[in-house]
């Protein structure tokens, strides 16, 4: 790591003060940020540690949605989130590995949008609302591409709602190595609509499929997911598969998911 | 340089660090706690598990500075009272569950944050709860098979 100094603000405020100085950087649970700077990839002077701020912390319902604060850990999500959100809870339950859940945050996942994550998914399947330090910011206008977001310089995640879905579920194809998605699909169906996102398969990073919503919405079965053409989106093609094999699993993973919310 | 304050095995340390030394370094390094192992240094291996809080962590991805008022418990810290080992790591050595050793503390770190939460683990749940820590000699069944005998769940006819 090149050399910088780490500050802890126990407020908001204080952290949006320190991070408007030249140089500093933010730093939520650390676990992709900070093997990014062991490996010299960032030089930041400051890094901002938002983890002593208690406003963004924990999981409460409030009118109906689910609220996380963004510097709550994948453990806490997979435990308090469990009888609100159980596809969500399940999702949050398999990110990389035991470790790794009690320190990173669903505010840096999303911040970060790794191609690969499994957040975005639920975040863009859900139409969750990104509560931010200046607005709200709509899912289907967050995520802007492989690690690109609507977020401007200085703004921070404060929290995310989400609707609750009736039912949902989130059907990951582990990269066997890395525990990242190879591809993963959200399913979650609501009284007016079923919302399909995609995350591991695309170039563009998270997207929704919209022709198996359409068809999901006039008939919620596998068979009408597999009677569909393959998603027609610019995929991502490495040796871990080809671009043809992402096509293929997003079908797959969907009518998969799709069958589990049948039984 | 800051000035730290945390509870390390039960001892109470203020600490005057840069906020960005990693936990794993401070462990080893500072406190001589070199139990606490650095494998790949990259968040991968699990060898430098320890636990922040009562929750496992890679103290090779966490930074002191935010450690402020936190209680450690480190490998050091996991044999009884009077220095036996205690009933994990006895299963450890009763079922062969190490070859080399490398990886053994953050395998002791992270399966007894497991017993304490879930006392009696499927193997399919001790398997999930391995998936953050690597071993490269055992083939993990050893591992595995120690887990299930320190919660109790083992045959004396398995043993071996």
């Amino acid at each position: 790591m090149y050399a910088f100094d780490l500050i802890s603000p126990k407020s908001l405020d204080k952290a949006l003060e320190a991070l408007a100085e030249e140089e500093a950087q933010v730093l939520a649970g650390g676990q992709t940020l900070i093997p990014t700077l062991k490996a010299r990839l960032a030089a930041p002077a400051t890094l901002v540690s938002l983890r002593a701020i208690p406003e963004l912390q924990g999981v409460s319902i409030k009118e109906g949605r689910l609220r996380i604060g963004a510097m709550t850990t994948h453990a806490t999500v997979a435990d308090q989130a469990r009888s609100h959100f159980p596809a969500l809870a399940d999702l949050a339950a398999n990110i990389g590995d035991p470790a790794v859940r009690n320190r990173g945050t669903i505010g840096g996942s999303l911040a970060n949008n790794d191609p690969s994550a499994c957040y975005p998914s639920a975040v863009l399947a859900s139409g969750a609302t990104i509560m931010t330090t200046k607005r709200s910011i709509q899912a289907d206008d967050f995520f802007l591409g492989m690690f690109a977001t609507d977020l401007e310089e200085g703004e921070l995640i404060r929290a995310v709602e989400f609707p609750i879905p009736i039912a949902a579920h989130y059907e990951k194809f582990w990269q066997p190595a890395s525990r990242f998605a190879l591809t993963g699909v959200f399913v979650a169906r609501y009284d007016n609509a079923v919302r399909v996102a995609v995350t591991g398969a695309s170039e563009e990073g998270v997207f929704r499929w919209t022709a198996a919503e359409e068809a999901l919405s006039k008939r919620f079965t596998a068979d009408a997911v597999n009677e569909l053409d393959r998603p027609d989106v610019d995929m991502i093609s490495d040796l871990h598969g080809s671009a043809e094999y992402r096509a293929s699993l997003t079908q797959v993973l969907t009518a998969r998911a799709v069958a589990r919310l049948q039984d | 340089m800051q000035t730290i304050t945390m509870t390390v095995n039960g001892r109470g340390i203020t600490a005057t660090v840069e906020g960005r030394t990693l936990l794993v370094e401070y462990l080893r390094e500072n406190l001589q706690l070199t139990g606490t192992h650095i494998g790949c240094d990259t968040s991968q291996c699990g060898a430098c598990t320890v636990h922040v809080d009562g929750l496992s962590v890679k103290s090779c991805t966490i930074f002191v500075g935010e450690l402020d008022g936190a209680e450690i418990r480190t490998i050091e810290d996991m044999e009884n009272a009077d220095g036996s080992l205690s009933p994990l790591q006895k299963a450890f050595q009763d079922h062969h569950g190490l070859q080399c050793g490398y990886c053994t503390p953050g395998m002791i770190m992270s399966l007894s944050a497991l017993l304490r939460d879930t006392p009696k683990p499927t193997e399919a749940q001790i398997r999930h709860h391995l998936e953050g820590n690597i071993c490269r000699c055992t083939g993990y069944a050893n591992i595995v098979k120690a887990a299930l005998a320190a919660s109790g769940q083992l045959d004396s006819a398995d043993a071996g």
